[in-house]
């Protein structure tokens, strides 16, 4: 049951798509800076394979300039 | 069993994990707002006046600022302002402003009659304190009368208890709780260095290039910090290193994890100071004009009779004898003792070595609850000395703190039995210049210290001690081996006044209870890991008649016919008493701010020197305070040179056997602050983390037939304790070791404890005694 965190840069005057965009999709928490270009992103899912295809999708979105992980903890499912 | 804990605890962990990147970002973008989560809660439209205080919880001293409605505290921040978190906090910060609105909260003084609490006035009360204390001293004796305080003092608070206790009534008996947690580090500092404190900042985090974590889980006890350091790994890709017995969420986070077993960081500590010398990594300019090498005595013993004692008998030796010394710790004698492989070892000696890499070491109870502890503060010093890194930007040993004021308070005010504001009891001189700022004769403070805390709680066991007055700390939760303390303070003709907030274990055995106000209901100051003071104001009142532990003191001083030297007036007090406190420190190496600064500005690091803080101490290019006219100046030695300690590997008080073939550590978790008396008393902590349980490590938990949540029976030479079992979720110990935390009052680990302590410092060793491990 992964859970991680990132500190996600948008391409240069793309917040706000790339907030409402990271918002619809499935197992992503996203959260934007109100004074900076810079959004915080917290995934959460099943299991490292879903993990592993949400990063591929994540991955393709042109509009992320670049994401840094912050955090992780890949935690039982109960815990 | 625990289902439906674990779904919030969940939840919990991505805060967590969200709170992790909030403080990354702050780093990097000082002042960043993300207003949804920062203002959830906040009522729409609510006209709030912020202003600023230091958090009440852990040492490292975020500055917060706090939002206030009609009386009431109701939401908080981070200080974007702050330079220690610039801007953020972690989950406890976020919630502190609860823990003064608890349900049960003390709001009425409290007086034992016939075995029931009754109601009373504060005057009352107050009356009745200071004639026990005084048909004490008449009875027994001035050595009869104890106060026991708490790095959760305000700097006021800690100065008027040391000026009653030791100026006026005349006896050393007054101690504190970070002699549980800090004493250690205390007498780290003085043996290496002659004065006390980190010679370097915070800001070293932006300096450093790696980072040598020793037994020290910051990314749970210190998640600000450690959220500046993985902010630094991804500007810079610095290394961090997490060298401790047990995989934490800091090891999982680390680019390393080494585990050692037990105890074996001393030999470990020897091995890379081998490596250091004889790789050729020696610093031998600065180590020559700098550094002198001594040994003490070995074989010390661990504290465990009563009447104890021990002092060490520095001697001086060549840097030939060291290195000598030495050769019974090459990596590869050592690997076999430690279970760090010699790889690793030289692993961790290759970053000390490399003259490029600046380097950081941090660390807290790991280092400091070790009945070693002094030992291997000083040996991690002579890495740093014998390689020069130390006392420049990113070149640091940095001694962390878990209360908010245990530096400002216990350790700069000095509320230990040996310490003054200004020096220790034991010298003429300082005993003439505390006295004469506390208008006392100087007959009245003794020159011999009494009882550290163990001994001071064994001496209420004996009968040595009748009257003890706790305030804002919950010992009969944390004294290792407590069966004993708290049977001894239930004992007739002792009597215990407790001062506190919420009803604790430690006001089951008082004889009378005063409400106290906490934090922002009261004004005041505390003193941070980085030596920064900081000031908060009174924002709002304290619940019935609570009142400051401040104004306790002085009026039962007022009471016992000391209105003399307590003459401050209420509106005025703590700005009277700060002014008079900093007289004790006027000087190039230890002044501090004026309160005035203190005011204006997130706090100031001392030495406050013509305007400026000081942030890397013994280092001429920017402290003051040096004088012998060359780079380095570690003015704490007569001769202006640290210490480079021979100190050999020792084994722990008590080690798994064949009836207790398990090591027992204990320690703490994110959700609860120490004893959990505040944060157990906010929903949402309380929640993530209800009660303590015991960690295995999975083997072992295979081999026991032990599942999580499954009960498990503890059982050491002083009792027995049963708690949920733990595998495989946030800690996992190694093989044959088992953690438990001790933040629940209801699964009391500390009943089966030991009370070793380091023959040094005095500190007990919470992390190492040996237990039996069942299926219960």
């Amino acid at each position: 049951m992964p859970i991680k965190s990132y500190l996600v840069h948008p391409s240069e005057g793309k917040k706000a798509k790339l907030t409402q965009q990271l918002s619809i999709m499935e197992h992503c928490e996203v959260l934007p800076a109100e004074n900076e270009e810079v959004l915080i992103l917290v995934t959460e899912t099943n299991s490292k394979q879903e993990e592993e295809i949400l990063k591929e999708k994540l991955e393709q979105i042109s509009d992320i300039k670049l994401m840094a992980m912050v955090s992780g903890f890949d935690t039982p499912k109960n815990a | 069993m625990y289902q439906s804990v674990h779904t919030n605890r969940r939840d919990f962990i991505k805060k967590m994990a969200m709170l992790s990147a909030m403080t990354a970002a702050a780093s990097m973008f000082p002042g960043i707002i993300f207003a949804k989560e920062q203002e959830e809660g906040i009522p729409a439209g609510a006209n709030l006046d912020w202003k600023k205080a230091p958090c009440r919880f852990c040492g490292v001293g975020c500055g917060v600022l706090i939002g206030t409605e009609n009386g009431k505290a109701i939401a908080v921040k981070g200080d974007p302002k702050s330079p220690v978190n610039k801007g953020l906090c972690c989950v406890k910060g976020y919630h502190s402003i609860m823990a003064m609105y608890g349900k049960d909260r003390l709001t009425k003084p409290l007086v034992k009659k016939n075995g029931r609490y009754v109601q009373t006035s504060m005057k009352e009360a107050l009356d009745l304190v200071a004639s026990k204390m005084q048909e004490t001293i008449k009875d027994h004796g001035k050595d009869a009368v104890s106060i026991y305080g708490s790095g959760q003092w305000t700097i006021p608070d800690g100065y008027v208890a040391s000026k009653l206790f030791k100026g006026c009534i005349g006896t050393n008996n007054v101690e504190a709780n970070a002699r549980l947690c800090m004493a250690t580090a205390v007498t780290g500092f003085l043996t290496s260095f002659g004065l006390d404190e980190p010679m370097g900042c915070y800001e070293d985090i932006d300096h450093a290039d790696t980072f040598v974590l020793w037994g020290n889980n910051m990314a749970e006890m210190h998640p600000v910090l450690f959220s500046r350091l993985l902010d630094q790994r991804l500007k810079r890709g610095v290394k961090i290193i997490d060298f401790a017995t047990r995989t934490t969420r800091t090891s999982m986070a680390a680019d390393k994890s080494i585990i050692f077993n037990p105890q074996t960081d001393l030999a470990v500590a020897n091995a890379i100071c081998y490596e250091i010398i004889n790789n050729g990594w020696m610093n031998k300019a600065f180590v020559e004009e700098h550094c002198n090498f001594s040994k003490g005595l070995t074989k010390m013993g661990y504290g465990l009779e009563d009447n104890y004692k021990f002092t060490d008998k520095p001697e001086s030796i060549s840097f030939g004898d060291y290195k000598a010394f030495l050769e019974d710790y090459t990596p590869e004698k050592v690997s076999k003792l430690t279970g760090v492989s010699v790889k690793d070892i030289k692993y961790l000696a290759a970053h000390f070595g490399d003259p490029n890499k600046k380097v950081m070491s941090f660390w807290c109870m790991g280092m400091n609850q070790h009945s070693r502890g002094t030992w291997i503060n000083n040996l991690v010093y002579n890495i740093h000395l014998l390689t020069g890194k130390i006392s420049s930007p990113g070149n640091s040993p940095f001694s962390l703190t878990g209360q908010p004021s245990a530096c400002g308070t216990v350790r700069e005010v000095g509320t230990l039995t040996h310490k003054l504001p200004h020096g220790v009891v034991m010298n003429k001189e300082h005993r003439e210049f505390a006295a004469k700022i506390w208008d006392v004769p100087v007959e009245n403070i003794p020159s011999k210290p009494t009882y550290h805390t163990v001994e001071m709680f064994r001496a209420l066991d004996r009968g040595d001690i009748r009257f003890m007055w706790i305030q804002v700390t919950n010992p009969m939760v944390t004294m290792p081996k407590l069966k004993r303390y708290r049977d001894g303070a239930k004992k007739e003709g002792r009597f215990i006044v407790v001062s506190d907030i919420y009803p604790t274990p430690t006001t089951d055995i008082a004889d009378v209870i005063l409400p106290s106000a906490m934090w922002v209901e009261r004004e005041g100051m505390y003193g941070n890991s980085e030596r920064r003071t900081q000031y908060f104001e009174q924002m709002v009142e304290p619940p019935g008649e609570a009142m400051s532990d401040t104004l306790q003191l002085i009026e039962v001083a007022k009471r016992m016919g000391f209105e003399k030297q307590f003459y401050y007036k209420d509106e005025t007090h703590i700005e009277e008493i700060y002014t008079e406190y900093r007289r004790h420190h006027d000087n190039k190496k230890h002044n501090m701010a004026p309160l005035e600064v203190l005011k204006s500005q997130s706090g100031a690091m001392w030495p406050y020197v013509d305007g400026k803080e000081t942030k890397w101490r013994f280092n001429a290019k920017y402290d003051p305070a040096c004088s012998n006219g060359k780079d380095f100046h570690f003015y704490g030695k007569k001769d202006g040179k640290a210490i480079i300690w021979q100190r050999p590997y020792e084994p722990a008080a008590e080690e798994p056997d064949t009836e207790y073939p398990y090591w027992l550590g204990t320690g703490r978790v994110v959700e609860h602050w120490h004893t959990g008396s505040m944060t157990r008393r906010i929903p949402v902590l309380h929640q993530a983390m209800p009660h303590a349980y015991v960690e295995l490590h999975p083997d072992d938990a295979k081999r026991l037939q032990i599942r999580t949540g499954d009960k498990v029976k503890l059982t050491t030479r002083r009792g027995e304790i049963t708690l949920p079992a733990s595998v495989n979720e946030r800690g996992v110990p190694a093989p044959m070791q088992v953690f438990v935390p001790f933040f629940d009052e209801n699964m009391l680990i500390n009943d089966i404890t030991l009370d070793s302590f380091c023959p040094i410092s005095k500190e007990p060793d919470y992390k190492k005694c040996a237990v039996k491990v069942e299926k219960a």
